[in-house]
C-alpha cells in the first residue's frame, strides 16, 4: 500500500473510501477540506469578530490551530479563544492547562469562564444532588455561557470544533426523539443573522470525521492523549455514537451518507420551522433567548443548582 | 506482542501480523482508535511485528 498521490509509506485510509494518504498529502486532503466548507458555505465574512469554542481537546485545538493559521494576514479579523470550565476534577483542570499553553504559544487570546464563578457551583458539586443525565444539564450551562459571553465579547461568529461524527450523531438524536425542529438549526453555519442576541455559529471541521481529526491532531503534535469526560459513557448520545460506529463498520460510508442526506433536507426544514425560529422569546430572568418564557438555565439555577 | 490501550490504561497481550488483525483479535472497532506503531501514526494494512511498539488512542473525546 502506497500513497495516492506521491507513493509514501500511508498512514490514514480515509473513512469513506477506498484512498490511502501519507502523513503530508492527509495534512493537505485536511487543511483543503477546512477551507473549502469555510468557502462553500460562507463561514467567514469581512471584519468578523471570531470566538473560538475552545476546550483543550483535539477538536477545538486543530480549529484554533487552522482558523489562526487561514486567517493570517487577515487584519479585518479577529480572533478570540474562549474556554468553559465546567469544573470536572481531573478532566477539564487537565485540558485547561493544555489549552493555556497552547493559546500562549500560537499567541491567541484566550478566556475562561468557569461554572463556579458564573453559577455558584462547579458540574460535579451539582452532580453531588442532580441525579439527571450530567450531559442534559451540562450542555444546557456551556451553551449559555458561550452564548452570553460571545455577545459580551461583540462577537459576530463563534466557532465550534463540532465534526462529522458529532452532527451525525445530533441528527439521529433528534430523529430518535422526535426533535425534526432542533435539526432545523444544525449545518455548517447556524442561527438567525437578524437577532443580535443570538450569535450564529460555525462548523469548519463539518465534514471531517472524528478520527480524521485525531490523526490530524496527532501527526500536528498537538497532544498524544485524549481524555474522555467521565460523564460522557451515560449519556444518550454515547449510545447513538457507539450504534453509528458499530454501523460504520460493517458498511463503510454510514456516517457521511447520514450528512448529505441530511443537508439535501436541510433547506426544507428550515422553510419549514423559519417562523418557529424567529419566534424567539427572552427569558423573563435573564433576558437570554430561549424558547419559552424562562430560558433551561435560570430554571436549573433556581431548582437544582440552588439546592 | 504487547499492545498499550490508552483509553483504558492497559496492556493486552496478542499475536497478529497486521493492524486490521490485531484489532480484530482485540474486538476494537477500527472507526474507534488511530493506531500508533513506533511513535507513528499507520493505517490498518501496516504491518506488525513482536519488535513493534504499538499503542492504541481512542478518537472519542466527548465534551
Ligand atoms: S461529556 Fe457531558 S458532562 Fe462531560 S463535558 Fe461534555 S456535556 Fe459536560
Ligand atoms: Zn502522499
Ligand atoms: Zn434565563
Amino acid at each position: 500500500m502506497v500513497c495516492k498521490n506521491c507513493q509514501e509509506r500511508p498512514v490514514i485510509k480515509l473513512t469513506n473510501s477506498n484512498i490511502y494518504l501519507c502523513k503530508n498529502c492527509f495534512i493537505k486532503y485536511f487543511e483543503k477540506k477546512v477551507k473549502k466548507t469555510i468557502s462553500d458555505y460562507k463561514l467567514i465574512e469581512k471584519n468578523d469578530n471570531i470566538i473560538i469554542a475552545t476546550s483543550g481537546g483535539k477538536d477545538s485545538t486543530s480549529l484554533l490551530y487552522l482558523l489562526k493559521k487561514i486567517l493570517k494576514g487577515r487584519k479585518d479579523i479577529k480572533i478570540i479563544a474562549i474556554a468553559i470550565d465546567e469544573g470536572i476534577h481531573n478532566y477539564r483542570d487537565k485540558s485547561l492547562e493544555f489549552l493555556k499553553i497552547f493559546c500562549q504559544e500560537h499567541e491567541v487570546e484566550l478566556k475562561i469562564f468557569s461554572y463556579k464563578e458564573e453559577f455558584g457551583k462547579s458540574l460535579d458539586e451539582i452532580l453531588k444532588t442532580y441525579k439527571g443525565i450530567p450531559c442534559s444539564i451540562c450542555g444546557v450551562l456551556r451553551r449559555y455561557l458561550l452564548n452570553k459571553k460571545s455577545k459580551e465579547l461583540k462577537a459576530t461568529k463563534l466557532a465550534t470544533g463540532h465534526n462529522l461524527d458529532d452532527e451525525a450523531q445530533s441528527i439521529v438524536m433528534n430523529y430518535f426523539k422526535n426533535n425534526i425542529k432542533i435539526s432545523a438549526r444544525l449545518g455548517p453555519i447556524t442561527g438567525i443573522k437578524k437577532d443580535e442576541k443570538f450569535i450564529p455559529r460555525i462548523k469548519p471541521l463539518y465534514f471531517l470525521t472524528e478520527k480524521e481529526v485525531t490523526a490530524y491532531a496527532f501527526l500536528k503534535g498537538f497532544m498524544d492523549k485524549f481524555n474522555e469526560c467521565p460523564n460522557s459513557p451515560y449519556s444518550y448520545r454515547g449510545q447513538i455514537r457507539d450504534m453509528l460506529n458499530d454501523f460504520e463498520a460493517k458498511y463503510p460510508g454510514t456516517k457521511h451518507s447520514i450528512i448529505m442526506s441530511f443537508l439535501e433536507l436541510l433547506p426544507v426544514l428550515k422553510e419549514n420551522y423559519r417562523n418557529n425560529l424567529h419566534a424567539i422569546n427572552y427569558c423573563v430572568s435573564c433576558s437570554e433567548p430561549c424558547s419559552q418564557k424562562e430560558c433551561k438555565t435560570c430554571k436549573y439555577i433556581k431548582t437544582v443548582i440552588k439546592l | 506482542m504487547k499492545i498499550y490501550l490508552e483509553k483504558t490504561n492497559e496492556y493486552k497481550d496478542v499475536e497478529a501480523s497486521t493492524v486490521k488483525e490485531l484489532l480484530a483479535k482485540l474486538k476494537i472497532n477500527p472507526t474507534t482508535v488511530i493506531v500508533i506503531k513506533n511513535n507513528e501514526l499507520v493505517s490498518e494494512d501496516d504491518k506488525v511485528s513482536n519488535k513493534d511498539e504499538i499503542k492504541l488512542l481512542s478518537v472519542i473525546s466527548g465534551g
